[in-house]
């Protein structure tokens, strides 16, 4: 997992019971929290080999926070969640098979009798001269340059903030807590009418500007920093010699990735989605993300003369979703990772 | 495309509205007004073409594609970008928010009739006819030409117009013998045999449609707006207003139209299918029709609007666009041009045989035009029908000067008859009301 180095030994060899007094000096505020930390270790270790050695004792075999007792209602609860979170997936999937002709006459949730998905696909990336290839193309620009540079402004500045002491750093805190606390929509509007005089309405940097400014990755690293990175580590490379840049990417960065990975994927997942921005601020269609494209050819059936292609619409947002799906399965494991970052102090 | 030297009073009209414009953009605070001094002397049009340049169109009329192509030929220092920025009200929304930035508004935008004098009485559009479009009069049908020409100045061009017929599922009425309705009261009956013939099928759909009611309560002859400068009134207690009230309450009372929202997927799946049997609709459904209810080609007709009083030829017209030029575009001269390309001589016919209807009185009497066949309603030259109703549409009609607001709160007002037991009446004068309320809060004297 996310272990530091340097404070692990100290945490495992604290025993269990000492939740107040006997903690070492390192940490000061440990809390229940930190029971579980060994309890976990004990029974990540003890489970399995229990389990293979009499697998069919295996539902008396003593609960643990990691095998508790299956409960019925919250097995029920939670496979309502998942039909809940996967019917529209299935929606959007089957309904991608279907022509104009099967959308209108056939079950929403079942396959009409004809499959058209891979006819869908080719007239979706040809459409309109190919503009989906363009829109998909400025997204994966806004992505990579907004919240690309969100993560690396976020890492620079919460490393900053939780590992050097300068004036006015409370300050900040204040600042970025109340940024969180701020919708984007309602910032939305005063920044159009600031990049209108600026000039830049209608250009890619009136969505990549705004992207990168991100209080919770900035928060959210700030914490992470703080407790991922030992201060010791960092005084120890000092004293070696080792100078501040050098330090951050030697030391600091490896430490930091599971958070980093954590906000670059929040940060994609926002900028990837992002609608109501690039609504206000772009309006040449050269430069629409998917959102905005896709919505353009859905509105063509609001439109006198205007030529319906719900079933493009439809292969477009299923196209759409499949980037984003693609990186949180890849980037799974660092997110869990990170999310759990400061739950468990070691 | 022509030089124009306007006459003395007309440069005066160009100067004062350059200083208003000069005003309003100081008094926002934004920069750019040094296009504006350029407007003062005559409208160089041809020279503009000559120099070239960019001009960007805010549109959402399809047909509008073929046409830039064809001025970008014409005039090949020109580009012509154009740009949909979303259908009516969200369109008018980013224009009037350009508008207030000071930048980001198009050199033409496309602006539906009912929402021009909008933009007209706020002074966000040009006086076209220092350019030269008051000369284009005769040219254009007198329905539209009425809506965009006022006080001596025209405010846009007419794009299209849409006089209004009856579109009827013809296989759907065979089948259950129910005769096409030639009145107002027929279509009553048609609708309770319809849905008594099969209770899945319906006459029409509605679930509230300010432009929908707008248009009936004109064909009836009612006149509820009137405005004059800033003067405005609105009455929804004349004649015309109550016979449609009166007939179109039956309908709600008996629950004979469909509750599905126009423009709607579930539409769409209806007129195919014959759930909705019928549209009183403006003449540039065709190709709707032909690119969105593909599946009941050869099933639909066209008949002309059923009536208030039997034998009569009323008509009105049922949305319509024109295309202005803010007054915050770039390069007037230019935008103008396209605008007078767009929608006069080859350009509108290049736009009416691509499917619009259209406002220019060459295409409305071309023979041509009168003797298409479209094979999507079984052969029936439309035409006819159509520009019979574009020649009855009821005179002097006016909407309101924030008609987008009025619009926008038609559901919340007069949207409650179809949705609970208030009469529409009661709704009609709901909408009055907030109506007055708001225009007396922008500062017009209403009702006075």
């Amino acid at each position: 997992m996310t272990t530091p180095p340097v404070p692990a030994p100290a945490a495992a060899a604290t025993p269990a019971t000492s939740a107040s007094d006997s903690t070492p000096s390192v940490s000061s505020s440990t809390t229940a929290a930190s029971m579980t930390a060994p309890a976990d270790r004990a029974t990540t270790t003890g489970a399995p080999s229990a389990a293979r050695s009499d697998p069919k004792r295996r539902r008396r075999s003593p609960r643990t926070p990691l095998s508790p007792r299956p409960s019925v209602p919250l097995t029920l609860v939670t496979a309502l969640v998942l039909v809940y979170t996967l019917l529209p997936l299935a929606w959007l999937f089957i309904n991608a098979t279907k022509d104009q002709k099967g959308l209108m006459n056939s079950f929403g949730l079942w396959f009409a009798d004809d499959v058209n998905l891979w006819d869908n696909i080719t007239r979706t990336l040809t459409y309109d001269d190919g503009a989906f290839v363009r829109w998909l193309l400025n997204t994966l620009l806004y992505v990579a340059a907004g919240a690309g540079g969100a993560t690396v402004l976020a890492v620079l500045g919460g490393y900053a903030l939780a590992k050097f002491a300068f004036p006015g750093r409370r300050a900040v805190f204040a600042v970025v807590i109340g940024a969180v606390a701020v919708p984007g929509t309602a910032l939305a509007v005063p920044t159009f009418l600031m990049f209108s005089r600026m000039g830049l309405t209608n250009t890619p940097w009136a969505v990549i500007i705004p992207s990168l400014i991100s209080p919770f990755g900035l928060y959210l690293m700030w914490v992470f920093a703080a407790e991922a990175v030992p201060t010791e580590l960092l005084e120890a490379a000092r004293i070696d010699g080792s100078g501040e840049l050098r330090t951050f990417f030697r030391i600091a960065l490896p430490l930091l990735m599971p958070g980093t990975v954590t906000v670059l994927l929040f940060s994609m997942v926002a900028t990837w989605n992002n609608y109501f921005l690039p609504l206000i601020m772009i309006k040449d269609p050269d430069w629409y993300p998917l959102t905005l494209g896709l919505n353009a050819w859905n509105a063509q059936a609001q439109t006198a003369g205007g030529e319906p292609v719900f079933d493009i619409v439809i292969t477009g947002s299923l196209l759409t979703i499949v980037p984003i799906v693609a990186v949180f399965l890849l980037l799974q494991r660092y997110w869990q990772s990170g999310l759990a970052a400061g739950s468990v102090k070691e | 495309m022509r030089m124009r030297t306007p006459v003395t009073r007309r440069l005066l009209g160009a100067v004062a509205v350059v200083s208003a414009l000069a005003l309003g953009a100081t008094a926002c605070g934004s920069g750019g007004t040094d296009d504006g001094s350029a407007s003062a002397g005559p409208k160089d049009v041809a020279a503009a073409l000559e120099k070239g340049g960019k001009v960007t169109v805010w549109a959402w009329e399809p047909t509008l594609k073929k046409v830039a192509e064809d001025f970008e030929k014409k005039y090949p220092k020109v580009d012509v970008e154009l740009v949909n920025a979303g259908t009516g009200d969200k369109q008018y929304t980013a224009l009037q928010n350009a508008i207030a930035a000071g930048s980001g508004a198009p050199d033409v935008a496309q602006i539906e009739y009912y929402a021009l004098g909008q933009f007209a009485i706020g002074k966000s559009v040009e006086n076209l006819a220092p350019y030269g479009a008051d000369k284009l009069a005769s040219g254009f049908t007198p329905g539209p030409w009425n809506a965009v020409h006022r006080d001596g100045a025209v405010d846009a061009l007419p794009m299209d117009s849409g006089p209004m017929a009856l579109f009827y599922n013809k296989k759907v009425f065979d089948q259950h013998g129910i005769a096409v309705p030639t009145t107002w009261d027929e279509y009553v009956e048609a609708a309770r045999a319809l849905h008594k013939a099969d209770p899945k099928l319906f006459i029409t759909n509605d679930t509230g449609d300010a432009g929908f009611a707008t248009s009936l309560i004109w064909q009836a002859g009612g006149r509820p707006y009137k405005s004059k400068g800033t003067d405005v009134t609105v009455d929804f207690g004349d004649q015309g207003t109550r016979t449609y009230a009166g007939t179109w309450q039956k309908l709600l009372d008996e629950k004979l139209v469909a509750p599905i929202s126009s423009w709607s997927d579930s539409w769409y799946k209806g007129l195919a299918d014959g759930t909705v049997a019928t549209l009183a609709i403006g003449a540039w459904m065709p190709a709707s029709f032909v690119s969105g209810v593909a599946a009941a080609s050869g099933d639909w007709r066209v008949a002309p609007l059923p009536q208030w009083t039997k034998g009569g030829t009323a008509s009105a017209e049922n949305g319509g666009s024109s295309l202005a030029v803010p007054k915050a575009a770039k390069n007037k001269e230019l935008a103008y041009a396209f605008t007078e390309f767009a929608t006069t001589g080859a350009g509108a016919s290049t736009r009416v045989a691509a499917g619009a209807f259209p406002a220019t009185r060459a295409d409305l009497e071309s023979p041509a035009f009168l003797d298409a066949d479209f094979p999507y309603f079984g052969g029936q030259q439309a035409n006819r029908i159509f520009a019979d109703s574009a020649r009855n549409v009821g005179a002097d009609w006016s909407y309101l000067p924030f008609q987008v607001y009025a619009n926008s709160v038609f559901n919340d007002t007069v949207g409650k008859a179809y949705v609970s037991s208030t009469t529409l009446t009661a709704g009609l004068n709901a909408w009055q009301e907030t109506s007055v309320k708001y225009g007396k809060d922008q500062g017009f004297t209403v009702n006075k």
